[in-house]
């Protein structure tokens, strides 16, 4: 019986942990591989209305993105607070959108350019007439397919 | 030369763990797992110079919808609430020639929207939801008495079976400066 008490005490043994760090590989590649850096600072600050017929954006690489709201903190200073629009990196103003659609659809394949859409996150407390300029220039572009950007939501 | 391999010392990967721990937890903080999403909508081309005459649409087929730079909505002449707005559009939609007034068949009724340039984005999207939810609406109702199934639920072809049957037809006039302020 002794025999059996000592063998049970010396036999508990340790849980190898050797294949906890592939575990934990697993895991990292699996977030590095699915995660998306946020490409672009944002000048302006959006909070996206909320809606609740949304479709999901596919295709992420064959999105351009106009951000419209008012200037960020830091930059009121410099820019007040009336709503602006930004394109990649930098405020634009309303006629350069056609510019930028264009070099969007230069970095794309040709096959691609009917397919491509341009996201426009704008701010809820945006004016139309902003949006509606903007439209217009995208319609001047031949850029056609648009999404609202919202926030899954009702009132 | 059993010595020499002795004296090779074996690399200690017991903290391989925990740096793969430290770069997990980074990618675990700067990953955003949120999708984009949003309200598609395709806007019209550009009217050519010489545009031939547009076919003339019946104003019963036509439902206004306008939006003032107060956010208020006037929807065929009367002044309503934006919760009224989806009920009104479906009633509308699925007449059926019922109600002379109003729309002869889903593949006829327009839906015509418009706003003004002081108009707050935020009830512009709400608007256009609305409009939407009046559509999905109605076309899961055709799904569900047609294939027993909701519309996300069907296959390709009976997806477009029920969009022809009503095609969602929201025409955007162009914006008005009433209220005078952007």
């Amino acid at each position: 019986m002794s025999k059996f008490r000592k063998n049970g005490k010396k036999g508990m043994p340790a849980i190898s942990t050797a294949s906890l760090p592939d575990i934990v590989f697993m895991l990292l590649f699996f977030f590095m591989v699915t995660t998306v850096m946020r490409e672009t600072t944002l000048f302006v600050s959006v909070v996206t209305p909320k809606a609740s017929e949304i479709k999901k954006l596919q295709k992420k690489s064959l999105v351009s993105y106009i951000y419209i709201g008012p200037p960020i903190k830091r930059m009121q200073t410099s820019y007040g607070t009336a709503a602006r629009i930004q394109l990649n990196d930098s405020f634009a103003s309303v006629d350069e959108i056609q510019e930028f659609i264009a070099s969007e659809q230069e970095a794309r394949d040709e096959k691609e350019i009917p397919y491509m859409t341009t996201s426009i996150k704008a701010d809820e407390t945006v004016k139309m007439g902003i949006i509606t300029d903007v439209k217009q220039e995208l319609r001047k572009a031949n850029s056609l397919k648009i999404n609202y950007s919202t926030r899954k939501g009702s009132y | 030369m059993a010595s020499r391999r002795r004296g090779l010392p074996e690399i200690n990967a017991g903290s391989m763990a925990d740096i793969a721990f430290l770069l997990l937890i980074f990618f675990l903080v700067t990953t955003t797992m949120d999708q984009d999403t949003g309200i598609a909508r395709k806007l019209p081309p550009m009217p050519e110079e010489e545009q031939e005459k547009p076919p003339e649409i019946k104003a019963k087929n036509i439902y206004v919808v306008l939006i003032n730079s107060n956010n208020q909505l006037l929807v065929e002449g009367d002044w309503t609430e934006i919760s009224q707005l989806k009920d009104g559009a479906k009633k509308f939609i699925n007449n059926n020639g019922i109600d002379p007034k109003s729309s002869d068949s889903p593949q006829k009724a327009i839906i015509s929207l418009q706003n003004d340039r002081g108009t707050e984005y935020k009830t512009y999207i709400r608007v256009q939801n609305e409009l939407a939810a009046a559509y999905n609406e109605l076309r899961n109702e055709a799904a569900l008495n047609k294939f027993g199934e909701r519309y996300i639920d069907l296959n390709k072809t009976q997806q477009k079976d029920i969009r022809k049957m009503y095609p969602q037809k929201i025409s955007e006039a162009e914006p008005k400066n009433i209220g005078g302020n952007e």
